[in-house]
Formats: structure tokens, C-alpha cells, sequence
């Protein structure tokens, strides 16, 4: 198991790395943080003749603040949005969902870019970028485009990226008053795939009924599952014990999820249910104690 | 196609090494066979078991999910780095003797690393947090809790 040859260059600049990617197209790869390339590699699941370096491209490593929200970097590394105090604070889905991303190890390399450019129907962030209605930013040599999460998702392992385009940068918006989240995710070990995970975020009027809820769920489905719009019967209305039991059985009944070894999909739809409930009642209880 | 070569420099261990490495070499492979650093051991080969993890700029890291050409202008420590030099053992090293914390040793040199880096950040951590901290690793042999056993003594013993 090792990687069949290539060419590899060290891209310095972002302009560098996306003019290589123009002139060798399919054939070339960026490498980020190659937590997911590297074994597909080792294993000759991918052979690119190409591999294009950009972890030598500072611009594309860093966080940066705005009236909006919040703009990371692509190359930005899981242990770095776990260390950055404002970060979670302003985002504490993130906070509570990445302790879920693989291992340390893994953590110290892999990047938030990298990870939604992989699109593995079974990672936690493309789940909560999609809950958190994050934008991503491309760009290629001649364009740069923005793309909603809820569309950059369009099957698994298959994202909206054109073959000269490189994901460079995702805009999270600031989270309104009164929004409480929880990330809940069951899988065989902390750290492996999910067998379900569901980000929850509920946002509560002064009179403590709903005004608006995201609710989304990873590893079981192709693309992560947006079930806001089931959700949204809590909307207008006190959240209660009764309200979320409906919509987690309503959830249940609605995704579809493959089964495998690890868990049958009958399995997968009760801890779906089990976890939306789960996550439901604390976002609720959270942005209760936040208001 | 011509193999495809690039010059690197870095420190392993403190020691500065500059080779010539074909592009698709592996780190943990560079490690072994071009440095002769044979204490980082490779497993999987695909960044599940834990047994190649060395510390990269300080943090610990797959050496198979990296290039050799990657670690170009880095800093890196194996575990042949862990002993003082003159042969003392690491605290970590001693508590996993101490407390049967290996038997066939295969994944060890990795969860020293990674659990070397795990102590310098935690000095007084819980049962929980240890088993988290090496759920990156692999044994097939101790069950774990004697190596659970030995990072709680060896971070007591760190904190005297």
C-alpha cells in the first residue's frame, strides 16, 4: 500500500495553486490536510497524477470577524477551531461536534476545507454547515462563486466544485438571540463514523415559543439530511415534551439511511429518533438559559 | 514516468537531515528506511491504528497520512527522541514498564507519542479523558487498561 507515482508541487500562493489546478484539471488534486486523500491514496483508491501542496498557502488559513459573522479559512485545522475560544463561543455546535471528528491525531491535520470537499455522508461537518446555513466561497483562476451548504452537498463523496475551482473560504452567520444548539452522535467508538448524528438549533421568541429551527443529520443519507423542514411544525409554538416526540417520529419514518455492518437501517432510524429528541429537548433547554 | 524528486531538509530528533526523496515516499517509510529510525512502526498504513504517530512541529500526527516531502523545513519527534540522553527513560516510558502497559509492543513507540503530547497539555487528567486521548490508538494485546494505568501514574509522577 503505497501511493502510485505523481507529480507533487508545493504551492505557495493561491493564485500558484489554482493556475496548476486549471492546467491539469481532473488530473491533479489539492492536498490539504490528506486525512481522507492520503489513505485513498495509500490504498490506490485515487492515483492523480497531480498533487498540488497547499498547505504552504497562508491565505487560506486563517479566521476573520465581520458585521455577518464569521469567515474560516479552508486550510484551518480541526485542533485550531477546536482551540479558538471565540469561535466556539459564538458557535457552540462546533464546540460540541468536533470532539467527534476522528482522533487527535486526525484532528491535528484535517482541515474544515478538506473535510467538505471530501463530503463523506458520515462527517459531522457537513451536517452542521448545512444546520448553521453556512456559505462556501470558491474560487478558480477567472471566477469565484458562493454556494449555500444545503447545495455544495450532492451525493456522496460528490460535492458542486467544478474542476478548476477550489474551496478557499466558509462564512458562518452570526447565530441570532435567543439560539440554543446540541450536537448528539452515536457511533461505535468516539471518534469513528456515525452510525447517526443530528445538529439541533432552536431559536425561541420573548414569549418562549419557537421562531426558528435547524435541524440536520449526518450518516444517513448520501448527503447530510436537512430535516429543518420537518422541524418547522414546532414553529409558532412552545416547545414541548409531546411537539418534539412528533417530530422525531415524523424524522424517523422520513430518512433513509443504507444500514451496514455496524448498525441496520431499522437501527439507524430508532437512534435518529432517539437523538432528535435528545438534541431537541437541550438546544430547547440551552436557548432557554441563553435568553 | 521519471520518479518525480525533491530535496528536503529537516530535523528529526533534533538532528538536521537533508535527503532526496522521491514525491510518493511516506513519512513513516522516509523514518524507517532512509533515517533508520525504525522505533516509529507502520501498521495500517491508512491512518486507523495509531502505531506510526509521531509528533510533527510538537503535535502528534499519522506519519503514513504524510508525504516525506511534506515534512520539509518541519521539526519532528520519534520515539527513539523520548529518553533523555543519557538513556533515562520518559516518565510515560517507564509507567507503561512499570504497569505491563506493553506485550508485543507493536503499537507502543505511538501511543508514547501520543500520549507524551497528551501529559505536556494535562497534567491531572481523568480516567475518561486518557481512554479519549487513545482512542486514536490501536492495541490488540493489553485490553488498554494497563496503558490507562500507566499514563495516570506517569502523569502523578510527572506533576512531583
Amino acid at each position: 500500500m503505497k501511493p502510485a507515482p505523481f507529480k507533487y508541487i508545493a504551492a505557495t500562493t493561491l493564485q500558484q495553486a489554482l493556475s496548476l489546478k486549471a492546467e491539469h484539471g481532473d488530473e491533479a488534486k489539492f492536498l490539504a490536510g490528506g486525512q481522507s486523500l492520503m489513505p485513498a491514496m495509500n490504498f490506490r483508491l485515487a492515483r492523480p497524477a497531480v498533487l498540488i501542496d497547499i498547505n504552504g498557502v497562508d491565505e487560506l488559513a486563517g479566521v476573520r470577524r465581520d458585521a455577518g459573522g464569521v469567515r474560516i479559512g479552508a486550510l484551518r485545522r480541526y485542533h485550531q477551531l477546536q482551540r479558538d475560544a471565540d469561535l466556539i463561543g459564538d458557535y457552540p455546535l462546533l464546540g460540541e461536534a468536533l470532539p467527534h471528528i476522528a482522533h487527535p491525531q486526525i484532528r491535528n491535520r484535517g482541515t474544515i476545507g478538506g473535510n467538505l470537499c471530501h463530503a463523506d455522508p458520515a462527517s459531522e461537518l457537513p451536517a452542521l454547515m448545512v444546520a448553521l446555513r453556512a456559505r462556501l466561497r470558491t474560487r478558480s483562476t477567472s471566477d469565484e462563486r458562493w454556494i449555500d451548504a444545503s447545495d455544495f452537498f450532492v451525493g456522496s463523496l460528490t460535492t458542486d466544485l467544478a474542476g478548476d475551482e477550489m474551496l478557499v473560504e466558509i462564512e458562518l452567520p452570526s447565530l441570532t438571540p435567543g439560539t440554543g444548539s446540541c450536537f448528539q452522535e452515536v457511533a461505535r467508538r468516539r471518534g469513528d463514523f456515525a452510525i447517526v448524528g443530528v445538529a439541533a438549533m432552536i431559536t425561541l421568541a420573548d414569549d418562549n415559543t419557537c421562531s426558528a429551527i435547524r435541524l440536520t443529520f449526518c450518516g444517513v443519507g448520501e448527503t447530510p439530511v436537512d430535516a429543518s423542514p420537518q422541524a418547522a411544525a414546532l414553529v409558532g409554538h412552545p416547545v414541548t415534551e409531546a411537539r418534539i416526540a412528533m417530530v422525531a417520529e415524523e424524522i424517523a419514518d422520513m430518512i433513509e439511511p443504507a444500514g451496514s455492518v455496524h448498525a441496520t437501517a431499522d437501527y439507524q432510524r430508532h437512534v435518529a429518533g432517539v437523538l432528535t429528541e435528545r438534541a431537541l429537548t437541550t438546544a430547547n433547554q440551552r436557548a432557554c438559559n441563553g435568553r | 514516468m521519471d520518479a518525480d524528486r525533491h530535496d528536503v531538509t529537516l530535523t528529526v530528533n533534533g538532528v538536521a537531515y537533508r535527503r532526496n526523496v522521491e514525491s510518493r515516499l511516506l513519512l513513516s517509510d522516509f523514518l524507517r528506511h532512509d533515517l533508520a529510525l525504525a522505533g516509529t512502526h507502520v501498521g495500517c498504513e491508512h491512518g486507523v491504528c495509531g502505531a506510526c504517530t509521531v509528533l510533527l512541529d510538537g503535535l502528534p500526527v499519522r506519519s503514513c497520512l504524510m508525504l516525506a516531502v511534506q515534512a520539509n523545513n518541519h521539526e519532528l519527534k520519534t520515539v527513539e527522541g523520548l529518553a533523555g540522553t543519557d538513556g533515562a527513560y520518559h516518565p510515560l516510558q517507564q509507567a507503561m514498564h512499570d504497569h505491563h502497559g506493553l506485550q508485543c509492543g507493536y503499537c507502543t513507540p505511538g501511543i508514547l507519542m501520543t500520549m507524551t503530547a497528551f501529559l505536556d497539555e494535562h497534567a491531572a487528567p481523568s480516567e475518561d479523558e486518557v481512554r479519549e486521548a487513545l482512542s486514536g490508538n490501536l492495541c490488540r494485546c493489553t485490553g488498554y487498561q494497563n496503558i490507562v494505568d500507566a499514563v495516570m501514574a506517569a502523569a502523578m509522577r510527572m506533576r512531583s
